[in-house]
């Protein structure tokens, strides 16, 4: 147990040893570590922002409204209600009336609510049916039963466009993965030629490190360390690098009240915990990978 | 000790290096592995250490058969060989006593029996004085004193010497035998490859000799065979 912890120590020594000794190169390392990242975490901030969007858009949009003929008769309205019952994936069906939709608007409409004034007399606005869906994808069923029963004069819903935002997300998605990928590959080649540099410096102490009997993993370890290192400071410089930028782009386009882009934006505190994780964890393991490739020729000694 | 049986090495290449290799050496034993460059004494010397994997047969050491272990558990097997090489093989950043600590490090041997053997071996290789130099400060005597410390400082039942004379004059070569001759006094099994007749010949022991990969003699207190040396 005690030599474990000895052999243990020694690696963590030399693991220090090694960045410190290295640290030029190191500089190279880091920075393109961080740099990858940051750009992830462009990708991330956009993939999370059209995350929200869609999941926001989907909770609004799930609704169809049926607007009623003036002329329908009380037969047809039960008619129409019960197919809708009778359908799957209604959570509520609620009937509203046109005065309910004219104070709706009035209430909408505030300050300029006097613009309808007067039409309470004459009302243009229909009858209608909000159903509330479990789900948006429930709405074509549902849709397409009641299209041209009697007394429905048009029906509302936004299928369409939830499914186009949903296409988008995915691409972005898939763009950015593969992006994310690409750079990853292009990391791990830059730290395990950095590491390399070391492991070369130290090619004849890893040879009699072999020679006089030291396990794979005491002469791997501190290569490994140092690659971890290298991804950790990566990281952190880029999380710090992010967070910042980003927050400080949140708050200029706020405060520029491009509210528009602050709807779809995700909030900078959201995201920085799923950031650290992601970075961190992407950071060392570019790290790590790359000083394992950048040794194996070395170790079949 | 160690025991070849029926070993044959071919490289991927085609070169047959060893073919039929049977040998045993006992403990306590001082053998010379003699023969031209290229005989093969390199790939005998590559297999004990498991650098090279035998094509066929068995080699054991301290009955355990080597060509069988994994490669997990190389490194145990190395514990029990020293190494030296002809080109010393030392760490220019490091000084005497750290060179030869470093091998006892790297096995996690404690530091209160580092501090109590490094001396030890320093004096039984008559380097006491030049602890705390470093390597180019040393001539090439001292460098392979240095290396042979080194590699029985973890203390290894077989201590192999590769050429351990090779790059040094002839007084200091003697030097070194004479340093090899203790430690075999002391029950460490050697094994030593060379081209140094006058050596094999002065010290009258065991010649194993290699000629195109195959063992063509093995004498007790044997010489540089006359044979050998015109090649």
């Amino acid at each position: 147990m005690t030599m474990r912890f000895r052999l243990f120590k020694n690696v963590i020594k030399q693991g220090f040893q090694g960045m410190w000794r290295n640290r030029g190169m190191g500089v190279a390392s880091v920075s393109s570590i961080s740099a990858v990242l940051m750009i992830l975490g462009v990708v991330l901030i956009l993939i999370l922002s059209i995350n929200e969007l869609v999941l926001e858009t989907q909770g609004k949009f799930d609704e169809i409204e049926i607007f009623l003929q003036d002329e329908v008769t009380d037969e047809q309205l039960t008619l129409i209600e019960d197919t809708i019952r009778g359908e799957e994936g209604i959570l509520s069906v609620l009937y509203k009336s046109k005065d309910q939709a004219l104070e709706e608007y009035k209430e909408q409409w505030a300050e300029q609510a006097y613009l309808l004034e007067g039409l309470e007399s004459d009302n243009p606005l229909p009858n209608s049916y909000i159903i509330q869906l479990k789900d948006i994808d429930f709405a074509e069923n549902v849709v397409k039963k009641i299209k041209y029963m009697d007394g429905v004069e048009k029906i509302n819903y936004h299928k369409e466009i939830i499914d186009k935002l949903l296409l988008f997300a995915n691409y972005i998605r898939i763009g950015g993965l593969v992006v994310m990928g690409a750079l990853v590959a292009v990391s791990i080649f830059i730290i395990s030629n950095t590491i390399k540099l070391t492991v070369a410096a130290r090619k004849r102490e890893i040879q009699i490190m072999k020679y006089v009997g030291a396990t794979n993993g005491y002469i791997k370890g501190p290569f490994v360390i140092e690659g971890v290192l290298f991804g950790l400071i990566g990281a952190l410089l880029s999380i710090v690098l992010v967070y910042y930028g980003y927050g400080y782009f949140f708050k200029s386009v706020g405060d520029n009240l491009y509210s528009m882009f602050t709807i779809i934006l995700i909030e900078p505190k959201a995201i920085l915990l799923d950031l650290s994780i992601i970075f961190i964890a992407i950071g060392t393991g570019i790290g790590s990978i790359g000083s394992l490739v950048s040794m194996k020729r070395f170790l079949n000694v | 000790m160690i025991k070849f049986v029926n070993v044959s090495k071919e490289y991927p290449n085609g070169v047959e290096a060893l073919s039929n290799i049977n040998l045993e050496i006992k403990k306590g034993e001082f053998v010379f592995l003699v023969g031209a460059s290229g005989a093969g004494k390199s790939t005998l010397i590559k297999l004990l250490l498991k650098e090279e994997e035998a094509t066929t047969g068995s080699i054991y050491l301290n009955d355990i058969d080597i060509t069988r272990v994994r490669n997990r558990r190389i490194p145990r097997i190395r514990r029990n060989i020293g190494v030296v090489f002809q080109d010393f093989r030392l760490l220019h950043n490091k000084t005497v006593y750290e060179n030869i600590a470093f091998a006892m490090e790297i096995i996690g041997t404690r530091p209160k029996e580092i501090r109590r053997r490094v001396p030890m071996v320093l004096s039984m290789v008559d380097l006491s004085r030049k602890a705390s130099h470093f390597p180019d400060q040393l001539s090439g005597g001292e460098h392979q004193r240095v290396a042979i410390a080194r590699a029985i400082v973890n203390n290894p039942p077989v201590l192999i010497a590769d050429e351990p004379t090779g790059n040094l004059d002839p007084d200091t070569a003697w030097e070194i035998m004479k340093v090899l001759s203790d430690i075999n006094a002391g029950g460490t099994t050697i094994l030593m490859a060379t081209h140094a007749k006058d050596i094999v010949n002065m010290m009258k022991k065991r010649v194993i000799v290699i000629e195109d990969g195959k063992m063509i003699r093995d004498d007790e207190k044997g010489g540089y065979d006359h044979e050998i040396q015109t090649i």
